[in-house]
């Protein structure tokens, strides 16, 4: 059993962009047009994250537990790592959706990405000051999302690393077999 | 034959019908996902579909509700970006300036040119597509 930790761990250190499937980032994508929807998830998918598309804000927010009326908790136990939304959409656009997220206490520290097919610079303006992590020309590109993956591992994997850490201190001294699993996460770490 | 299709594929690259949009499509497509590109193509021939006979009665009925009509063009332009179909995208955001005027001669005259593209596109999309992998029989 213990041996068998060992090889996947030694993976995640020699490929940092190939993580086990708990550090998969899992991204939220919203996109009122189904060709975007599908271009957007391919996107996602090659470059190995974990992908939820709905079709509109409405049901982003249905996903996230934020749609009943004042509430800004959500689903808390949900691990949405980054969202990414269209602007012009009906209904509710990627803006006013960006907004209810930074105004929720759950999920207000996830990374909101806005897209866009209209480069308006009073438009991206006004996303970045709401707090969107960063705005995207559509077409969007491979090359955009990797950049933005590879940004947001970092931080998940530094969360990731504080934690482990975390959890050797706690249970060093507690069972004789979590030491020996904790002393094979040590090696693999080099 | 690979030749060929090289070279019809670099004539429409140079007329502008196909853009570094569409090249990206076909790098997303690998062995364990060998159809995407058609899949993509296929919502893009049902959206546009829907969206030309929305227009195409819209202008019939002779009311030129130009909010309505932009709306459509933008959705239009926004999906023909994705795919790669650069001068549909054209002749939409040329579209939708007529309306921002409201300039319906305007209007109806790109639109004819847009549907002219559009069906160029649609014809020529089975030409660029042979090479990726054995095409099926499709009556579009």
């Amino acid at each position: 059993m213990a041996e068998v930790l060992l090889p996947r761990k030694m993976e995640i250190a020699k490929d940092p962009s190939k993580f086990g499937s708990p550090h998969l980032l899992h991204v939220l994508a919203v996109d009122d047009s189904h060709v975007d929807r599908k271009f957007i998830e391919r996107l996602l998918r090659v470059s190995s994250c974990k992908v939820t598309v709905v079709d509109s804000a409405t049901r982003a927010l249905q996903y996230l537990g934020l749609d009943v009326k004042d509430k800004s908790v959500g689903f808390e136990d949900l691990k949405v790592n980054l969202i990414m939304t269209d602007y012009s959409m009906p209904g509710m656009t990627g803006y006013e959706l960006l907004k209810k997220i930074k105004e929720s206490s759950a999920f207000r520290d996830i990374p909101v990405v806005v897209m866009s097919s209209e480069n308006i610079l009073p438009r991206i303006d006004r996303c970045l000051e709401e707090g969107a992590e960063d705005f995207l020309l559509k077409p969007v590109k491979l090359s955009d999302v990797r950049r933005l993956r590879d940004s947001l591992m970092k931080v998940e994997d530094l969360s990731f690393t504080k934690s482990v850490k975390k959890r050797e201190l706690e249970t060093e001294n507690v069972y004789s077999l979590d030491s020996s699993v904790h002393s094979q996460l040590k090696r693999a770490k080099i | 034959m690979q030749r060929q299709v090289a070279l019809i594929k670099q004539s429409l690259f140079d007329q502008g019908y196909l853009d570094d949009q569409f090249m990206e499509l076909e790098e997303l497509q690998d062995d364990a996902n060998p159809n995407f590109v058609e899949e993509v193509a296929t919502l893009y021939f049902k959206d546009s579909a829907r969206l030309i006979n929305n227009i195409d009665q819209a202008l019939e009925r002779g009311s030129f509700d130009f909010s309505r009509l932009d709306s459509y063009m933008h959705q239009f332009k926004g999906s023909s970006t994705s795919i790669g179909a650069s001068k549909v995208k054209t002749e939409c955001t040329t579209f939708r300036e007529y309306c921002r005027v409201g300039n319906a001669e305007g209007c109806l005259r790109t639109f004819q040119q847009l549907k002219k593209e559009h069906a160029t596109w649609q014809d020529r999309r089975g030409l660029g597509r042979q090479h990726v992998g054995p095409s099926k029989e499709r009556d579009k």
